[in-house]
Order: C-alpha cells, then structure tokens, then sequence
C-alpha cells in the first residue's frame, strides 16, 4: 500500500516543531551546509579537478531533479545553462509566487519550515557562484514574508549570511521581496521584471533567457521553493541516491495538493511515480475518497491550467511490459502513476502537483467559468491572444451561466480557445488559459451543448409567452 | 540622439559576414548581424531577412527603431532549421541537400534570430491561420468606427483586415469599454477603445524621446494606455506617437478631422524650422498644408521630428501674405481671389515683374562700389544665397544673414534656428561670425556711405538697423512672405515663397545638403526667389544661368567648392555631404 514519503516535510508537521532557527539546527539543520561549502576538490581520473561547487551542480544533474514549479524542467540543465563568462554577476531567485489554483504545498514550507528553504538556497547559491539572491514571495503571504524576514535575520546573526559564512569566506546576502498580487509574477521573466520594479510582463524568448539574460540583464537562476529544498537534500544524500527515490526521469519526492471534493484534502509528499492518481484521490493514506454517496466526475491533475481528466477516460500509452519491452497499454485515467512524463503522454501535466477533484455535483460549465474568470483576471494583457482571449471565454462562459447560452457556445468556445495556445503567447500563460476551455469542452461537450439548448428553449418560450408586440401601423401620407 | 551620430559614414566599413536563409522557398542572402535601433549590431531577425527576400511580414508593434517588444503576435511566422541526429550532427536528405525540420512552434518574426540555412515559412495555411486569429482578437473589443477616425485610409487595422479579416464578427459579447477623447496633453487626444496596446507610444517616449511619461494601467483585456498619473504628455517629441500608432488611438489635435488621408497629396521636404533639416512629408490638398511629418533619413531625424517643427506652418497659409510686387511707381491694383480665397497673380503680372526686375538691375549697376548692402537670410536655399552672393560680388556689396537662435535639445532641435546657416556660411555671404556685418553696415548708413540696401526675408529692424536708419536710405529693396517693418519701408518689395512653394536645397549644421520639393502654389504675385534672382542676375551681369532648378544647383556645385561633386540627382531623397 503506497505511503506517503516525507524528505521536505519530514519535521514539518511534527509536533513541537517550530520556524525558528534553535528548532531547525536541534533537527540537524545547516548541517549540509557545512559540508557543502568545505566539500574539498576533486581530481577526475583525467586530471581535470572540480571544484566544490562544480561538485554540487554534477550532483544536482545526477539526482535527476525536475522543477516543481509547473514545467518540470530538468534542474541540472537549467543550471548548465548559466552563462558563467559574461564576467556579469549571477543571480538566483526563488520563485515563491505560488499562485496556481489548487496549489498550496509551498507555503507549507515557507511556514513551518523556512530554515530548510534558506539552506537549499544558499547551498544552490554556493554551487553557481551566486552572492545575491532573492525570494520573490506572493504578496498574499503576509506573514509568510514576516517568517522568512525573520529566518533571514536569525541567519544572518548565526554567520549563515552574510560575507564569510561559516568563515568558509563565501558571500551571499538574501532579501525577501513581497509581490503585489498577481499570478503572472509567478512566470520566471514576469516575476523578474516585477523584481526590476516594473508592470510584470513576461520577456520574450528569444532573447531574454534567465540564464544569460536575467535580472537587470545578468545571467539568473529561477527555481522553485520546493526544489530548492530538494536541493539540500541532493547536497546530503548526493545526486544518485536521491535519483533512487521515485521512478527513472521522475526522481525523488513532490509535495502533492489535493483539494476538491475528497474527504482528505490536505498536502502529501509521495515519491514521484510510485502513487497513482486514484490512489492519490481514493487512498486512506491521502485523499480519502470521495465524499459519501458522490461518484467521481473529473480530475484536473496539475492545478486549474492542467487539462482536465474525465472519469472512467482510458489512454492508450507505451509502458515497459514486464519483459522490459515497451508495450502498448489502455490505462484507466486513475491508474497513470503520479509524475511528469505520463501526465503529459495522456495529455495534460502534473505542473504544479494539484490535483482538483470534481465529483459528480459539480455543474462542470459553472467549474469552467471559474477558472476562466480567473484567467481573465490574470492575464497581464501584454500580448493580443491571451489579452483578449482569456476575457473572451470568461465573457461567453458566464453568458453561458447565467442564462443567455446559446447550443453553437461549445464550439464557440472552442474555436477561441483553438486561437491562443501552442506558441502564439509571450508565455505559457496562453497554455494556461486554453487548455482549461479546450479540454473541458472537448470532454463534456454534451453538458456544454445541453445548457446552450436548455437556455434557447427557455428564452424561446418566454419570448412566446410575452406580450405580442402592437403592430404599429404606418400610415402613408398621400401626398408625399 | 545617439543613434544619429552613430550611422553617419564610415572611411572603411569591416567586411560583412552573410548568411543563407530561405524565405518561402526562396534562397537570400542577409547580413548575419544588423543595427538595431540604437545602431548596435546584433543578429539579424526574421523579419529582416523576409525584408530582403520582399516578402512582407504584417506586424503592429514592431517598429525598426524601437526596443522589439514582441506583444502583437501578428508577425507569427513558421520555420525549420536543419535536422540534427541523435548524436547533435546535421542530417542530410538522400539527393545531399541539408534536411530541415519545422520547428513544432511558430516563431516571431521580429525578434527570432536567424540561422545559417534556416528556412521561414510565411504563407502556409497555419500562419495564416495564426493571422486571422490574432486580428480577429483585436478587432474584438476594437469600436469599428472607421468611418470617424482620423487613421482610416492609414490604418493597419484596416490594411490587414483586408488580408486576413472576415467579414462577419462572431464576437456576441458585451464590448469592453474604455476612456474616449482622453486629453493626454496639449497636442494629443487619445482613444482607448482603439488602442491595441502595442506600445509603440511608450516605448518610442520612453527609450528616444526620455520621458517616462506613458504607461499602461489595469490588467487583461482592460489594459488601458494613460499618461503617468498627474503628469502630462507635453514633451517636444510627442506628436511622433501620432505617426508610429499604428491604429487611430493617439491622434493629433492639429490634423484631427482636418482632412480624410486619401484625399493629401504627399511631397518631399525638409522642415525648415531648425538647423537640423529633418525630412519630411507634407501633406497638402487644393494648395492648403494640413500637416507634416517625418520622412526616414538615418543620418539626419531617424524616423523622428519635434512638434515645434512640425507645427510650424500655419504662417505660410497666412491671410497676410505679402503677395504683391510694389515699386515705387505702383498704383495699388484691384487683388484677384481664387476660388480658395487665395489671391491669384493679375494678368500682366510676369510683365511687371520683368519691368521691376530691370529697374532694380539698372539703379544696381549704376551704384557705386561700397555703397550698396545685401542683407540675406539663412532662410534662403542655397542655391537663392549663391544667387545673391553672385549679384553682391558683381556690385561689390557687403553682405551678411541674421542669426537665430533659440533653445536646443539633445535629441533633434538645434539652438540654430535658421535651415541654412551651413549654406550661408559655405556659400559666403554669412558674416564672420553670422551677423557681425549688421553693425557694420548700419554705421556706413549712419555715415552715409551705404546709399541702397537689399533685404531678402529678415526684418532688419530687429538686427540693429532700424526705422530711421532705412529712412535714410536712398533706395531699400526688401523680398519676403509676410510683411513687417521693413516690408512696411521698402521701395521695392519682391514677394517671394515660402519654401514649401517652391525647390532648392538646404545644408544643415552636419553639413548635409538636402532638397525639398514644391507642396503647395505661392499666392497673388509671389515668385521663388531663385527665379526673381536669376533673372536680377542676369540683368546685372549679363549672364545667363541655368533656367531650372536642377541646372541651378549643379552650377552652383560647379562654382562654390564646398558642394564640389555634387548633381541635383545624385542628392535623391537623403541628400549628400557637403565638404566641410
């Protein structure tokens, strides 16, 4: 029976533990960090030596990391992507902006166990030459700010900050900066314009890629809070043990966020791949169930932008058969293992590890509505698809609940949707406002259809049971 | 502008390193690195290489010297670049050719850098497809009220609508509805409804003109343009905006519902109300001008012209235009009108004008050495100052212009305000410095000795030479376009044109001689100076010159050194150093 597999949240949730610097250094806290920063050199069989640091990032390569942010990005090569001969300083940023609906493992980090992020930083810090680095925080996390201030200054007291850290003569400074609300900012390049001090609109790609062109147009390392931690777990356990947890391409642990119509909602951390989707909703361990007398209706697996699931939806996907050959198998869609790389094969993504659960009271078109409300709301409204887009299905979707639907608004909605997505967007936010509406529509096409044609019906008859408007009789003047 | 000093000619520009690209199929070859729009190289974009291989890529924000931003999405093209293997090495097809794989997203064309043998693909059914999409997104919100606005007949909404628009809206929304008529400052009204958030306006304030006065408010499909909160859109710079909009959002308060666009005629010119020179259009019908504005010239204005230039024509439309020839014999004849209410030369005029021309001439010829002055302006074409300066030469006449000065700024306005000091100076008939003639002369009018004294276009009551010193004088002969004080004294007063009225050449402080062409007709009697001078000339000396324009100048070119080498051809649209 599959387990939960707590490595971040190990102390987190135990009873007596608490954020401030004496309770993380009691659990062996910064401990790693004093290995890292005197990890002696290395001398390969080729002569070639590697530094400490050059050490760490093979680890963080080794260990397989992905990004839990949303894209699941290899960790490793995003770091080999840092221009490190620009001669220009190298920042890093932890992108604390978790915004995306159904998302709430951060915090639970940043909260209760903000030492263990701080350590993570400053080792990924250490490992890529970075002296300043920042954590762009959502600014609905008040007191979340307030934490991580106050860690900041107990580590700075502590000579975890500062110029000579640990006297190991390493530099790093850390500041917090609160955002203003706005889920854009949780895109790297719009978060780090908004770091800059400007509106929040996403660079484009080519040319402002973080890693060479980034904060005040340095070479910039955005990461996850989430992985973040799970870089001074790398740093302790090294990169291949960590690539022992979870499954091949999808190592280590992920913090998963269930909400939705379950009788547990709640944050589990499971290692990645080793936990199905139904056993994540239906297990004791997690989820629980579904609330008594309800069936389940659909699943959005990886916060609102991901596509949406339709119960008792098979996919047809190549596994490695029992001989170890790739066959081909029809999947329930509660029997995809939990990861990356499956999620994406059956069409949607495990982005932010959220999975939203809808059972079958759920009026799936008022579900749509409001998340493309949402996405209306965020769009940053920098470029045409998205900008006008997003309000354009948010516009139709609440016709559609309030009312005035009409039976072509599926395909209506569709054919906007269609117009957004697959490149046309600044960012992926363009993804993130479609494939809601596109999935939705194309899954449930027949409730979409029913409510236009349930609306038009209603408006016929009562336009039938109104009064027949007076024939005005026109009179013609004679002589003209 | 350091943009500007930046493309002025090199003495040996480094070898240009090419690349091969393939624009529909079409194979060019393009720089691999291009200036962008602060001069700097960097590699060459998409949209540049169609550029080279004539194929046009729509696009909205784009704009060749402004930051790229990217927002419009109109400029989606698809493309390949070449297939590389398993083991990162380029894959050929059979027949040897390299193989190319289409990238599984489209690309912007205006910030996309190219490759060596990457392939752009502008007119499959998906780009089209992403075209008709995104202009279908923007006329959503957008008001349709073509038939009000000023930008119809140069909108690019229009254009593209045309190209890749439907003809029915699907849209049944409610619209989004924004500020009107928003009096962003005293020379721009703004339309929010019809922006479509480009930001051109911002970037183009913001990066050339150094006001951070424009932004954008809100969030989503509510964006809204607006100037910086308290703050208004006053700069000197602000009316470029108007012309870079690519939609009817920012309009001019001097041109709004002036005119319909397709009824203006366009002519080259060059603005004349600093020693700058910058290029630019005028637009005119039925002899009315209703507006200029910038004509691309990389060395000179970039793309750009200051307000204060470019509303500097209402005088030559002015009801009190000098455009009657007097001498002193004249009877004050009965003005003709024509049907625009401007006044029409009289019948006998080309006679009058020849009889007044010959009277000058004999009085000039007549005068003795060191008693006649010219007093000329740097308002004048070159090829009118080397006209004058020849007549001086042949009378034995001291010369001198008047200086102008006002306040200059770093970007375009020069505290020159004169179009033609260079000229004046380069030609010879400038004092040394600019104006220290003046004095000069109005001591030997005082002492008696100066007896006849040739104005053309400045009023020298406000050079040191007034009222009771003209009085003095035997014989004033004044040419200009609106009267003043020494209008009001001339015996002889020659209306000439103002220069959108007639051709020639000025040199701007860089030393660029560039020409500008005839707009608009003179009014009532008035002639180009050029013309009147050549035939004063001709008079005097007995020599005959060119009969047009162009032979002028290259005479000119033949006689005064600094303009060596040069034709009134080979001058084209951006003009030719002069040697300084």
């Amino acid at each position: 029976m599959p387990q939960e597999y707590r490595l971040i949240l190990k102390h987190a949730d135990q009873p007596g533990y608490t954020p401030g610097l004496d309770c993380y250094l009691r659990h062996g806290g910064y401990e790693t960090l004093k290995q890292a920063l005197t990890r002696a050199p290395k001398t390969l069989p080729d002569g070639k030596t590697l530094s400490g640091p050059e050490q760490l990032r093979d680890e963080v390569k080794l260990s397989g990391l992905r990004g839990r942010g949303g894209a699941g990005f290899s960790c490793g090569l995003k770091w080999s992507f840092v221009d490190r001969k620009s001669g220009k300083p190298i920042y890093l940023i932890c992108n604390a902006d978790e915004s995306e609906p159904g998302t709430f493992k951060d915090r639970q980090i940043i909260y209760k166990d903000p030492h263990q992020l701080l350590e993570g930083m400053i080792i990924a810090c250490y490992a890529n030459d970075v002296h300043l680095a920042y954590i762009y925080i959502r600014g609905e996390f008040v007191e979340g700010a307030k934490i991580l201030n106050r860690a900041l200054n107990e580590a700075r007291a502590k000579n975890l900050l500062g110029k000579h850290i640990l006297g190991s003569g390493y530099g790093l400074e850390i500041h917090v900066h609160r955002g203003a609300g706005a889920y854009i900012c949780g895109e790297e390049t719009g978060l780090i314009e908004s770091l800059e001090g400007k509106r929040a609109y996403p660079r484009i790609k080519p040319p402002y890629f973080p890693a060479v062109l980034g904060l005040y147009q340095c070479p910039t390392i955005v990461n996850n809070v989430e992985t973040l931690c799970a870089i001074k777990h790398i740093a302790a356990m090294g990169g291949a043990e960590y690539a022992k947890l979870g499954t091949p391409n999808n190592t280590g642990t992920r913090i998963v966020s269930i909400s939705g119509h379950v009788k547990r909602p709640g944050y589990y951390e499971v290692e990645v791949g080793k936990v199905t989707l139904g056993e994540l909703i239906h297990d004791t361990a997690f989820g629980g169930g579904l609330r008594d007398g309800h069936s389940l209706k659909a699943v959005i697996p990886g916060g609102s932008s991901a596509k949406v699931f339709k119960a008792g939806e098979k996919f047809k996907l190549r596994r490695k058969g029992p001989e170890g050959r790739e066959v081909e198998q029809e999947i329930d869609m509660l029997d995809l293992p939990y990861d990356f790389d499956t999620l994406i094969r059956a069409g949607s993504m495990s982005g932010s590890g959220a999975i939203i659960v809808l059972d079958d009271s759920t009026d799936i078109v008022e579900a749509l509505a409001n998340i493309s409300e949402f996405y209306a709301h965020e769009s940053c409204g920098q470029c045409t698809p998205c900008r006008e887009g997003s309000l354009w299905m948010s516009k139709a979707l609440h016709r559609l609940t309030h009312g005035e639907g009409r039976e072509q608004d599926a395909e209506y909605l569709a054919k906007i949707a269609d117009n957004i997505p697959g490149g046309r967007t600044i960012c992926a936010f363009g993804e993130a406002c479609a494939w809601p509406v596109q999935s939705f529509v194309a899954k449930f096409k027949d409730e979409f259809v029913a409510k236009g044609k349930a609306d038009e019906e209603r408006r016929a008859k009562e336009n039938r049971a109104a009064k027949p408007v007076r024939e005005i009789e026109l009179t013609l003047n004679a002589k003209c | 502008m350091p943009m500007l000093q930046k493309t002025e000619p090199k003495a040996a520009p480094p070898p240009v390193e090419k690349i091969k690209v393939k624009v529909n199929g079409c194979e060019v070859e393009v720089p691999k690195l291009t200036p962008d729009w602060q001069g700097k190289l960097v590699p060459t974009t998409m949209i540049q290489a169609c550029a080279a291989a004539k194929v046009d890529v729509p696009h909205y924000c784009y704009h060749p010297k402004l930051p790229v931003a990217g927002n419009c999405r109109m400029c989606l093209v698809e493309y390949g670049t070449q297939a590389l293997g398993p083991d990162r090495k380029p894959v050929f097809n059979p027949d040897g050719t390299p193989k190319i794989a289409k990238a599984p997203r489209p690309a912007i064309a205006c910030a996309t850098p190219i490759a060596p043998g990457m392939e752009i693909y502008t007119d499959t059914p998906a780009v089209k497809q992403m075209r008709q999409g995104v202009l279908e997104f923007l006329l959503i919100n957008h008001p349709l009220d073509c038939p009000i606005c000023d930008q119809a007949g140069e909108c690019k909404l229009q254009e593209y609508s045309v190209d890749y628009g439907q003809s029915a809206s699907r849209f049944v929304e409610p619209k989004v509805h924004k500020p009107k008529r928003v009096d962003l400052g005293p020379r721009i009204v703004l339309d929010d409804e019809r922006c479509i958030l480009c930001t051109r306006c911002i970037r183009f304030t913001r990066e050339i003109a150094n006001d951070d006065a424009l932004g954008i408010v809100n969030r989503g499909s509510y964006n809204t343009l607006t100037a910086y909160p308290g703050k208004t859109f006053d700069n000197n710079y602000t009316l470029n905006t108007v012309d870079i909009c690519p939609v009817g959002a920012l309009t001019s308060k001097d041109f709004r519902f002036q005119m319909r666009v397709w009824f203006l005629k366009e002519t080259k010119s060059i603005c004349a109300s600093c020693a700058t020179g910058c290029n630019i259009i005028i637009s005119s019908r039925e002899e009315k001008i209703y507006r200029y504005e910038p004509r691309e010239n990389p060395g000179v204005n970039s793309c750009w012209m200051c307000d204060y230039g470019r509303l500097n024509y209402k005088w030559i439309a002015r009801e009190d235009r000098l455009a009657q020839l007097r001498s002193p014999k004249d009877q004050v004849g009965v003005r003709q009108t024509g049907p625009d209410g401007r006044e029409r030369p009289p019948a006998n005029s080309q006679a009058k004008w020849g009889a007044v021309l010959k009277e000058i001439s004999g009085i000039l010829e007549r005068a003795e050495s060191g008693s006649v002055a010219i007093i000329a302006s740097a308002r004048q074409t070159n090829e009118e100052l080397y006209l004058l300066h020849k007549v001086a030469q042949r009378v034995g006449a001291i010369t001198d212009s008047a200086p102008r000065l006002g306040e200059g700024d770093s970007l375009l306005l020069n505290a020159d305000r004169n179009p033609n000091s260079a000229g004046a100076r380069l030609i010879g008939i400038a004092g040394e410095p600019m104006g220290s003639n003046l004095a000069r002369i109005a001591a030997r009018i005082r002492d008696g000795r100066i007896k006849t004294v040739v104005v053309f276009g400045e009023d020298v009551t406000r050079h040191g030479i007034g009222a009771d010193l003209l009085g003095r004088l035997d014989l004033l002969i004044v040419s200009d376009i609106l009267p003043n004080e020494t209008t009001r004294l001339a015996h002889y007063l020659l209306p000439g044109c103002a220069y959108p009225e007639k051709r020639g050449t000025f040199t701007n402080a860089k030393g660029q001689v560039q020409k500008f062409m005839k707009a608009v007709e003179p009014p009532g009697e008035a002639r180009p100076e050029w013309e009147l001078l050549h035939e004063l000339l001709f008079d005097v000396a007995g020599q005959d010159g060119a009969r047009s324009i162009e032979g002028l100048f290259n005479q000119m070119t033949a006689e005064v050194p600094a303009f060596k080498g040069m034709t009134w051809a080979a001058l084209g649209d951006l003009g030719a150093r002069a040697n300084t």
